[in-house]
C-alpha cells in the first residue's frame, strides 16, 4: 500500500479518532481546547477583572488569591493571561481562516486543472512566498490604525504560499489516480469530483499546515503585541504582559515566566499536534523531532557455536525481520533458511511483498531504519553477520560481499561523477595511488563491457542510460572481487533487450570470477537460464527450496506451481495470462497455518490447523506443504 | 545556471513592485487617509484637508505611486510624512545595523542548524533526543522572550555583555561585536531551529536512498557516506529553504531590534508604524525586499553549485 493511499483511508476514516488515540495527540489538543475554552470564557474562568489594579499588593509571587501572582499595577496576572489569549487566539483563528480561503480554493483548482491556470498560480506563489511579510504587516498596522485582526488576516494571506502548494500537491496526485480517472468517465462534475475525491484527501495537509502555521502567528501576534503595535494599554495582551514586564525585570523576573511560557506551550502543542496529524494520516519517519517517538532498538541475537571447517558460502537459519510502522510492528519476515555454495546460483523467487530484497538487504545488514532482525541467523563463511560489528561489515562489504540493485539510475550517486564514485570504491578495497585507481576503474568499465571508459568516468549518474548504469553498478561491485554477488532484481527496471545483455554479462562475469550469486527475481526465464537453485518466497517465509531441474519438473509446493504456471513465457498465442487470484497477504493479515492457503487449489480443512515445517521430499528438496503427496499424483 | 540566474533576476522586480503597490493600495482603500489619522478624530475638517493637501493626498493612488515609483527608480524614496526628512537618507545609516544581525543571523543558522540537524539524524540515540529537545525548545520559545532572558543573565546579571545600543563596525569593531552578541543568538534561534528540522529530515531521506544503501554496500564506509555523500546530497533542500527562513527572519530582526533598542530599520519602521508614517515603512520595504532577493540570489548560486544538474546543462 502506498502512503498516499494509506493517506487517503485515514482521511476517510476521520483524523479526529486517529488523534485522540494516539497520546500526544490526546494530550496537545486535550491542552489547546483547555486553553481555547478558558480564553473563551474568561468573563467566567479568569478569578478577577483583568484591568482591577490593586496598589498594595503589586509584583506579588504566585498566592492562593493570585495563582499566578500580580503585575506591577496589582492586577491579576492569570486573568490578564485569559483574556490576553482572547485577542491572541482570534487573531490566529483569523489568520488560519484566511489562509484557508485563499490557499484551498487555489490549490485545488491549480492542481486539478493543471495547465496555465496552475503555471499562473503557482508563479504568484513563488512571488508572495518572497515579501517580506513584516513590511506589509507594519504599513497594515499603520494603516488600519494597529488593527491586530487586519495584520493576522493579511499574515494569513501572504503565508499561504506553503498551504496552497501541498493542498496543490495533493490535488494533482489524486486527479492521476485510476478511481478519479473512472469518476470522471462517469460523468462526475468537476465540482463533484473536487468535493468527493479531492477536498476530502487534501484534509490532513490541510490540518497539518493550519496547525503548523497556527504556531506562527502566535510568534508573530505576540511579537507584534510585545513591540507595542497591538490593542493599546490598558487592554491584556500576552505580548504587552511580557513587554510590561521589562521594565520590574530587576526587581521581579517572575513576571517574564507567565505569557513567555504559555506561549511557547501553545507554540508547541500547536506543533506536535500538526507532527501527530501528519504521522497519522500519511507515514514519515519524523516525528515532532522524534522527542516522543519510540527509539530503533536491535534486539540482541544470542550467539550460535561456530561450525566445523569450510562451512558453507551463505547460510540463513530461520531468520526473521520486523518493521516499525505507524500501525504497530510489522513481521516481514519469519524462518526464513537457505544454503548457497561457492560458484553456486540461488534464484530468490516470489510475488512482490514475499519479501525477497528484505532477505536480501539483511545478508548486507542495509534494511531501513526502522527494519530489525527479531530471530535467526546469517552466517557468511561461518561468522555471523548479525553479530559482526560496524567495522567488520565496512570491511566485509564489497569486498566479500557485493551488491547490484533494482534501480541502476538511483544506485549511483546524483552528485558526483562515476569516476569519482568507482573511484572511491576501488580505493576501499586497495591501497592504490589516484592514477592507479583511476586505471582500474576504466579497467572495471571496459570489464563490463562499456564502449569509451573515460568518457562514462567523466559523466554524471543522470547523464548516462539505465542499461550503462546497470554494467556501471556491476563494475562498482566488481571492484572488490567479491565471493558472492547479491543482485536484488539487477534486470527489472531495464528494456527488455537490454535485460538479456545484463544477464548475459553476469553470466560470463560468474564464470570468470566464480563467484556465487543470489540473485532476487519474479523472471522463471531468468532462473530457468542463470540459476543452479531456487528459493521460493510466500508471506515472508521460503515455501519451498530445490536444484532448478526439480523446481521445473517436480516441483512439490502449490505456491511455485501456481507461479510457474502463470509466468508470461508459459503462456501461449490466443489465451490469456493465468494469474493467481487474490495477492499475498500483509504481515498483519497472515491466515493461520499455511499461509498460502487463502488462495491454494489444494487447500484442506488440516492446512489451517498448524504451521506448516519444511518438509524434506528428496535430497536438497524441501516443501512447506502437507500435501505434496496429492501434489505429485495431480501431476 | 544562467537560466536560473536570469530567472531571478526576472522574478525581482515584480517582487519590489508588489511590495510597494501592496502598500500604495490599502493605503488608498483605507476610509479616511493619513491625514486624519495623524491628526486625529478630533481635528477640523479643514486642517484635515490643509493637510491632505500639503502631503499630496488628493491625488489619485496610482498617480501618487507614479511619483513614488519616478523617484524610487532614482534612488529617491520621498520624504516622511512626520519630519520631512529624506526617506532614503535615513534608511542608509540604519541598514548597516540591520545587516549586522541579518548576515551574521542567516550564517549562525546555516552552520549551526546543518550541524544539529546532521547530528540528530546520523548518531540518533542521547545526543540526538537532546538536540531534538532543544530544536524543539528554540521553536517553541518566542524569540524576543529568549532574547529578554539573555539580557537579564549576561547583561544585568553577570554583566559581560551591554543590554542594549549598538557601535557601528568601522568605529569600534569589538564594541560592535559586543553590541551584535547577544541580539544575534537570539534572532538565530528561530532560525537555527528550522535549518535543524529540514537538515534533519533532508539527511534522514538521503540515508534511505537507494545509492546510499548501494555505495554502503559495496564498501563505502559510513565515513564517507555520511560526511561525503548524505550531507552534500542533503544540502540541496536545505540549501533552497534558507530563502523562507530568510524572510522569517527579517520579521524576527524587527523584534529582537526592539528588545536590544538597536538603531536598525525594524525599530524604524516600529516608530514609523506608531506615527503612520507609511512613506518611511515603504522605504525599509523595498530595503528589506533587496535584501530577500540578495539572498534568494546567493541561494542559487549555492544551489547551482551542489547540484550538476544545473551545473552541467
Amino acid at each position: 500500500m502506498t502512503a498516499v493511499a494509506r493517506a487517503g483511508r485515514a482521511a476517510r476514516r476521520g483524523v479526529l479518532p486517529a488523534l485522540v488515540r494516539s497520546p500526544r495527540g490526546a494530550v496537545t489538543g486535550g491542552f489547546l481546547l483547555l486553553l481555547l475554552l478558558a480564553c473563551a470564557l474568561a468573563p467566567v474562568s479568569a478569578p478577577a477583572d483583568p484591568l482591577h489594579q490593586d496598589l498594595h499588593h503589586v509584583l506579588q509571587l504566585p498566592t492562593t488569591g493570585h495563582w499566578l501572582g500580580t503585575d506591577s499595577l496589582g492586577r491579576d496576572v492569570l486573568s490578564r493571561l485569559l483574556y490576553g489569549g482572547r485577542s491572541t487566539l482570534v487573531g490566529v483563528a483569523e489568520g488560519v481562516a484566511a489562509q484557508l480561503l485563499v490557499a484551498v480554493p487555489l490549490g485545488v483548482t491549480a492542481g486539478y486543472l493543471g495547465g496555465r491556470f496552475d503555471r499562473i498560480v503557482m508563479r504568484a506563489a513563488d512571488l508572495v512566498m518572497s515579501v517580506p511579510a513584516i513590511v506589509i504587516l507594519l504599513a497594515i498596522l499603520s494603516i488600519f490604525d494597529r488593527s491586530i485582526t487586519a495584520a493576522m488576516i493579511t499574515f494569513g494571506v501572504l503565508g499561504g504560499s506553503g498551504m496552497l502548494r501541498m493542498v496543490r500537491g495533493t490535488a494533482m496526485a489524486v486527479r492521476r489516480e485510476l478511481y478519479v480517472s473512472a469518476a470522471e468517465l462517469l460523468g462526475l462534475s468537476r465540482t463533484q469530483i473536487v468535493f468527493r475525491h479531492i477536498l476530502p484527501r487534501c484534509r490532513g495537509t490541510v490540518i497539518v499546515q493550519s496547525s503548523l502555521f497556527a504556531a506562527v502567528s502566535i510568534g508573530v501576534q505576540t511579537g507584534l503585541t510585545f513591540i507595542g503595535l497591538g490593542p493599546p494599554p490598558p487592554a491584556p495582551t500576552w505580548g504587552g504582559m511580557i513587554n510590561e514586564s521589562v521594565l520590574t525585570v530587576t526587581e521581579d523576573p517572575w513576571l517574564l515566566a507567565p505569557a513567555g511560557v504559555l506561549i511557547a506551550l501553545t507554540v508547541l502543542a500547536l506543533g506536535i499536534l500538526g507532527d501527530v496529524v501528519r504521522d497519522v494520516t500519511a507515514q514519515s519517519h519524523t516525528s515532532s523531532g522524534g522527542l516522543l517517538a519510540k527509539p530503533v532498538s536491535r534486539r540482541a541475537v544470542p550467539p550460535r557455536m561456530l561450525p566445523g571447517p569450510d562451512p558453507v558460502l551463505l547460510s540463513l537459519r530461520d531468520l526473521a525481520v520486523s518493521f516499525r510502522t505507524p500501525a504497530g510492528d510489522a513481521e516481514m519476515l519469519t524462518r526464513v533458511s537457505f544454503d548457497l555454495d561457492s560458484g553456486q546460483t540461488l534464484g530468490l523467487v516470489g510475488e512482490s511483498g514475499s519479501g525477497k530484497s528484505v532477505t536480501a538487504r539483511t545478508i548486507l545488514r542495509i534494511l531501513d531504519r526502522n527494519g530489525t532482525v527479531t530471530a535467526g541467523t546469517v552466517r557468511f563463511r561461518g561468522r555471523d553477520l548479525l553479530s559482526a560489528g560496524q567495522r567488520e561489515l565496512e570491511e566485509l562489504r564489497g569486498s566479500r560481499i557485493a551488491l547490484i540493485s533494482q534501480e541502476p539510475m538511483t544506485a549511483l550517486d546524483p552528485s558526483f561523477r562515476i569516476g569519482a564514485q568507482l573511484r572511491e570504491i576501488v580505493r576501499r578495497h586497495g591501497k592504490l595511488s589516484r592514477r592507479d585507481a583511476d586505471r582500474r576503474v576504466r579497467e572495471l568499465l571496459a570489464t563490463v563491457e562499456l564502449p569509451d571508459p573515460e568518457e562514462i568516468a567523466r559523466r554524471f549518474p543522470f547523464q548516462i542510460s539505465g542499461g550503462m548504469a546497470q554494467r556501471v553498478a556491476i563494475a562498482a561491485a566488481l571492484a572488490g572481487s567479491p565471493e558472492l554477488l547479491v543482485a536484488d532484481e539487477p534486470t527489472t527496471a531495464l528494456d527488455v533487450t537490454v535485460q538479456a545483455d545484463i544477464l548475459a554479462l553476469l553470466r560470463r562475469l560468474q564464470r570468470e570470477t566464480g563467484m556465487a550469486v543470489l540473485i532476487v527475481t519474479h523472471d522463471w526465464g531468468v532462473v530457468a537460464d542463470f540459476c543452479t537453485h531456487v528459493a521460493v518466497m510466500y508471506a515472508g517465509e521460503v515455501v519451498e527450496s530445490a536444484p532448478v531441474a526439480e523446481i521445473f519438473d517436480r516441483s512439490a509446493h502449490p505456491y511455485t506451481r501456481a507461479l510457474i504456471a502463470t509466468s508470461p513465457e508459459n503462456a501461449t498465442r490466443r489465451t490469456p495470462i493465468r494469474a493467481i487470484g487474490g495477492s499475498v497477504p500483509p504481515p498483519g493479515a497472515r491466515p493461520s497455518g499455511c499461509r498460502f492457503r487463502d488462495r491454494c487449489p489444494m487447500a484442506e480443512e488440516d492446512c489451517a490447523e498448524r504451521e506448516i515445517p519444511m518438509i524434506g521430499i528428496r535430497a536438497g528438496h524441501r516443501s512447506r506443504c502437507i500435501h505434496t503427496k496429492a501434489l505429485e499424483a495431480h501431476g | 545556471m544562467l537560466r536560473l540566474i536570469a530567472n531571478r533576476i526576472a522574478m525581482s522586480i515584480p517582487l519590489l513592485l508588489l511590495v510597494s503597490l501592496i502598500v500604495f493600495a490599502l493605503e488608498a482603500l483605507v476610509p479616511g487617509d493619513a491625514a486624519q489619522t495623524i491628526l486625529g478624530q478630533n481635528a477640523t475638517p479643514a486642517s484635515v484637508a490643509a493637510l491632505s493637501k500639503q502631503l499630496g493626498l488628493t491625488e489619485p493612488w496610482f498617480e501618487r505611486y507614479g511619483h513614488w515609483l519616478a523617484g524610487a527608480v532614482h534612488g529617491d524614496l520621498g520624504t516622511s510624512i512626520i519630519n520631512g526628512v529624506d526617506v532614503t537618507s535615513s534608511l542608509a545609516t540604519r541598514t548597516g545595523v540591520t545587516l549586522s544581525l541579518l548576515v551574521p543571523g542567516l550564517l549562525l543558522s546555516a552552520v549551526v542548524g546543518i550541524a544539529l540537524g546532521f547530528a540528530a539524524a546520523v548518531r540518533g540515540g542521547l545526543l540526538g533526543r537532546f538536540i531534538d529537545l532543544v530544536t524543539l525548545l528554540g521553536f517553541a520559545l518566542p524569540g524576543f522572550w529568549i532574547a529578554l532572558i539573555m539580557v537579564i543573565v549576561f547583561a544585568v546579571r553577570l554583566g559581560w555583555l551591554p543590554a542594549t545600543g549598538y557601535q557601528p563596525l568601522t568605529e569600534d569593531p569589538l564594541g560592535w561585536l559586543r553590541s551584535i552578541v547577544l541580539p544575534v543568538i537570539a534572532l538565530s534561534l528561530n532560525g537555527i531551529t528550522a535549518v535543524a528540522k529540514q537538515t534533519r529530515d533532508a539527511v534522514l531521506d538521503v540515508l534511505e536512498a537507494d545509492y546510499v544503501r548501494f555505495l554502503r554496500a559495496n564498501g563505502v564506509s559510513s565515513r564517507s557516506l555520511h560526511y561525503r555523500h548524505v550531507l552534500r546530497n542533503a544540502a540541496i533542500p536545505v540549501v533552497t529553504s534558507l530563502g523562507l527562513i530568510a524572510v522569517g527572519m527579517l520579521t524576527g530582526a524587527v523584534f529582537i531590534e526592539n528588545v536590544f533598542v538597536l538603531p536598525g530599520l525594524g525599530s524604524l519602521a516600529t516608530q514609523a508604524t506608531l506615527d503612520h508614517d507609511v512613506p518611511l515603512i515603504l522605504g525599509v520595504g523595498v530595503v528589506l525586499t533587496l535584501a530577500v532577493i540578495l539572498v534568494n540570489f546567493l541561494i542559487d548560486i549555492a544551489y547551482g553549485f551542489l547540484n550538476p544538474k544545473v551545473r552541467v546543462s
